[in-house]
């Protein structure tokens, strides 16, 4: 097919259009709003690099990018922890039961993450009280009332969320260490333990890649969960980087300025991702 | 030896069934707490309910104007797909048989903006689509399309670069156009790749919130994460009402999963893979 014919641009076009404009014209319209003053309907004012230099003082966006970044990392590490322990689960010989057990763990994915908010809303508001009135346990008391509370709640909610994603990519990395190896390991002496820490765990090494990242932008991006379960409360403590965006845009109608933080979560996105292809390159390079 | 072996798978097993109860706890008390009345879920949260109670939902279907929500959110998520599987594939076809630097550089800046997180484009997005009067259910297929298309223009491309084109030469000297070759021969090859598409994109765009609350936040366009949301806020102490709404809300995804669970794990875990 020539990139001069007829046929080349109109396979194309649909999807050119579409990504041209939802996409592309937004990322320069953004870059520009960000230098403006803009409150929806009009830019009032250019001000360069005003915006910027107000956002490295707002206290509440660096705390919600402090709390993103604490939040992130925190859920990145139990969630792959979850997710290889419950692949490494499925993953034996067991028979149909697997497939059950799967199932179930995948299911949370599917689930909206508004949804899901609202579902442990109820676990932490209620059924958490519950537990405690019964068994007098403190623990369980007062849960999203505090900052702390909020934190674990919505690590606990996304772990749950995400657990089943990671052990599926994990299962067809497991799927593919070749069992003429394990045997191998077995004859010579090796124990399960072992086989695990010497042969299977290097041989899954790209997965590791692959899922530590996924996670850790997935998780700077949640936006649903947040809302649905703290709505950034107690007093803004648990407002992620999307939501101080977001409340910016749309409930103080300050765009200029929110499209600028908008702009600053582009690049650690950006650089995120960065460090994991340069990662996955440098080691199929290795390989 | 075999004894310690079955042990051992007994173990296992029983350390899967323990997780996996663990796992399905918070959808047992969402739908075990949804048959009580309100005063009950608070003096009995943890137990079976004394008295059984249906009424919560008729009033929680009624409310959440769950016929046209799910007609809204079907036709949404339906007609997106459709459009992303159609014009991904179809663009990826033509990037893949075209090895020239245009095609190289299309495909970069499309695998690029992948990457791009939703919220750093929300404003200017809206804006936009304002200014040209598209905040309606069109606007919001096409920036599905538009949001959506890279990633499985991305996918589509790595399952073509493995089919040879001397499938297409042959296509070609026995009178086949390009859309024929495309429509008759490629498309029905690329059958796995499309499980994924359809798959990653109907999670999404099924229970996406926050672009149908900037686009179609108005009275009968709700989809369900729009309309479960209003209500808890309209209903937020009322958990008898909101549970109830919950269960409806998830019904329909569970029922869907438990028929096609292959292909959803499938079209995952190939998705993720490449």
């Amino acid at each position: 097919m020539k990139n001069t014919s007829f046929s080349y641009w109109a396979f194309l076009a649909p999807c050119l259009i579409a990504i041209f404009f939802s996409l592309v014209l937004p990322i320069l319209i953004g870059v520009y709003y960000s230098f403006t003053k803009y409150n929806g309907f009009e830019v009032s004012e250019f001000v360069g690099l005003e915006n910027y230099k107000k956002l490295i003082s707002d206290t509440q966006f660096l705390d919600s990018l402090w709390f993103t970044t604490k939040f992130s990392v925190v859920s990145v590490v139990l969630i792959n922890i979850i997710g290889l322990t419950l692949a490494l689960l499925v993953t034996q010989k067991l028979g149909k039961i697997n497939t059950i057990f799967r199932t179930i763990y995948f299911m949370p994915n599917l689930i909206g993450g508004i949804i899901l908010g609202f579902i442990w809303q109820f676990i932490f508001l209620k059924v958490f009280k519950g537990i405690a009135e019964f068994t007098g346990l403190e623990l369980f008391d007062g849960w999203l009332a505090t900052p702390e509370t909020g934190f674990w709640g919505l690590v606990i909610l996304y772990i749950w969320q995400m657990s089943g994603y990671i052990m599926v990519i994990y299962i067809s990395f497991l799927n593919n260490v070749p069992t003429e190896l394990i045997e191998a390991a077995s004859i010579d002496g090796a124990n399960a333990w072992q086989r695990f820490w010497k042969v299977k765990f290097h041989l899954i090494a790209p997965a590791f890649t692959i899922s530590l990242f996924l996670t850790l932008s997935n998780a700077f991006k949640i936006y649903d969960q947040n809302m649905a379960l703290t709505n950034g409360g107690p007093f803004g403590k648990t407002e992620m980087a999307t939501m101080n965006i977001y409340n910016t845009a749309f409930k103080v109608q300050q765009m200029g300025y929110a499209q600028a933080k908008a702009m600053v979560f582009l690049i650690i996105i950006a650089v995120i991702s960065a460090i994991q292809l340069y990662i996955t390159r440098k080691r199929e390079v290795d390989l | 030896m075999k004894l310690k072996k079955r042990f051992k798978s007994f173990l296992v097993v029983l350390i899967g069934l323990l997780t996996s109860l663990i796992w399905i706890y918070p959808f047992y008390l969402v739908v075990v707490n949804s048959f009580k009345t309100k005063a009950e879920i608070f003096t009995n949260t943890l137990g079976l309910p004394k008295k059984l109670t249906l009424d919560n939902y008729p009033e929680a279907f009624k409310e959440l104007d769950f016929i046209q929500s799910f007609t809204n959110s079907l036709l949404i998520s339906i007609v997106s797909i459709f459009l992303l599987v159609v014009f991904s594939s179809m663009a990826a076809y033509a990037l893949s048989r075209n090895r020239s630097k245009l095609s190289s550089f299309i495909y970069f800046s499309f695998a690029i903006v992948i990457l791009v997180p939703f919220q750093s484009i929300m404003i200017p997005l809206i804006s936009i689509f304002g200014k040209l009067d598209m905040l309606n259910r069109a606007g919001l297929i096409f920036m599905y399309l538009g949001l959506g298309s890279s990633l499985a223009i991305f996918l589509y491309y790595g399952a073509l670069r493995s089919i040879s084109t001397s499938l297409d030469e042959a296509a070609i000297i026995d009178g086949a156009n390009r859309f024929q070759i495309y429509r008759y021969i490629i498309f029905p090859m690329l059958k796995p790749t499309t499980v994924t598409v359809i798959v990653l994109n109907a999670i999404w765009i099924w229970n996406d919130y926050l672009l149908p609350s900037l686009v179609i936040n108005k009275e009968g366009m709700y989809t369900i994460p729009l309309k479960v949301f209003y209500f808890f806020g309209e209903y937020s102490k009322q958990w008898h009402l909101a549970l109830a709404a919950l269960v409806i809300a998830i019904i329909p995804v569970i029922i869907v999963y438990i028929f096609l669970q292959k292909y959803v794990i499938k079209g995952i875990s190939e998705g993720a893979i490449k």
